[in-house]
């Protein structure tokens, strides 16, 4: 995918990278859209989720948590949580974009996942902006035009259930978590956040076992600071942009970024 | 009005979460420990989302239709199928095993 010497990729190639992500998660608006007007949003809160909020995850949490009869504030409350790590991302996007400050606030918006695997896997600035600017074009424009249309077709179907598009949901947080189970610790993490969201469901308000399982991650990391005896000999880790791969592993992978100089290319 | 009280409140978390790691400097999160505890959140909420999401109805727990599709969605994961074959697997089978009365 990249040149071993971190040779500069043709323009064309990145451009056919982005764009393979772009279509292929863009067009899982529609999942989005189906998924949120069976929940009972209308076609103008779905498509204003996807505009403004624009972080999947984050979105299909939101509607499953109003669907379940959360407090809002407890709901958004889970899907701010899981749109944390584009934070992480940013950080890493900004040394690599060198974008000047004022294209910042506009450039954040398209800061999620798929466009950074995308733009970590390019092998200088150039390929950089141009795999993060075409991914996030791409993906912008149809993940929210999928919406809309999931969230009309929803509305002429009537019973989504019936045709197991509750089922949409639950098979996208599974495709997304998949490939972020790579070691024990993740596993475990996720085997004490599923007892205890399923644990804690019938004793606590909707909404609220999520945002408790979600201690599992802390407390797992705690455990094991305290097995280690603080020895300092954890591993260096790599950044949670390499833990996600939005295409289940076919998709760009970020190692090229380690070939990428990091010179400090802000502009103060 | 709820409803968009909770997608505003989490338009706006998100957009300034976005913005705060292109803005922030390097140094602030790039503590090992941040930086661990930032990757394992995810696997924690989309752990317990997706059980709750194939379990729960209402504050009960539930063994129907939405487990089988579950399952067909995670035989998908593990043959590495592209992502909207992963969910079209789980809506499928979910479809199905309600038809046949599941």
């Amino acid at each position: 995918m990249t040149g071993p010497d971190g040779a500069r990729r043709p323009d064309r190639a990145v451009v056919r990278d982005a764009l393979g992500v772009g279509i292929a998660v863009g067009l899982s608006g529609f999942a989005f859209g189906v998924t949120s007007a069976g929940s009972g949003l209308s076609v103008w809160q779905t498509c204003a989720l996807s505009l403004l909020v624009f972080t999947g995850a984050s979105q299909f949490a939101l509607v499953g948590a109003l669907a379940a009869g959360g407090n809002p504030l407890t709901a958004a409350a889970g899907a701010f949580f899981l749109g944390v790590r584009n934070a992480f991302y940013g950080l890493r996007l900004s040394q690599l974009l060198a974008l000047p400050r004022v294209l910042r606030p506009f450039a954040a918006q398209w800061v999620i996942d798929e466009t950074t695997a995308v733009a970590l896997a390019q092998t200088d600035r150039r390929g950089v902006r141009i795999g993060f600017a075409v991914t996030g074009l791409t993906l912008y424009v149809l993940w929210n035009l999928t919406t809309l249309l999931g969230a009309l077709g929803a509305e002429a179907i009537g019973d989504t259930d019936a045709w197991g598009l509750d089922a949409a949901g639950p098979a996208v947080f599974l495709a997304l978590l998949a490939p972020m189970l790579k070691s024990g610790t993740e596993r475990t993490v996720a085997g004490c956040a599923v007892l205890l969201g399923l644990g804690l469901l019938p004793v606590l308000p909707a909404g609220v076992p999520v945002l408790v399982a979600a201690l599992a991650a802390p407390a797992v990391l705690w455990a094991q600071g305290m097995r280690r005896g603080g020895d300092g000999a954890a591993r260096e880790r790599r950044l949670p942009g390499d833990a996600v791969d939005p295409q289940g592993g076919q998709g760009p992978h970020a190692q090229a970024a380690e070939a990428h100089d990091d010179e400090d290319g802000d502009q103060r | 009005m709820n409803t968009w009280i909770a997608i505003g409140a989490t338009a706006i978390g998100c957009y300034v979460v976005k913005l705060a790691g292109l803005l922030v400097p390097a140094g602030v999160l790039e503590r090992p420990v941040v930086r661990r505890l930032a990757a394992l959140l995810p696997v924690a909420l989309l752990a317990a989302l997706t059980a709750q999401q194939t379990f729960a109805d209402g504050h009960t727990l539930v063994l129907d239709a939405r487990a089988a599709g579950l399952a067909a969605a995670a035989v998908a994961v593990v043959l590495r199928a592209p992502f909207l074959l992963v969910v079209a697997a789980a809506v499928v089978v979910t479809a199905g095993v309600r038809a046949l009365g599941g």
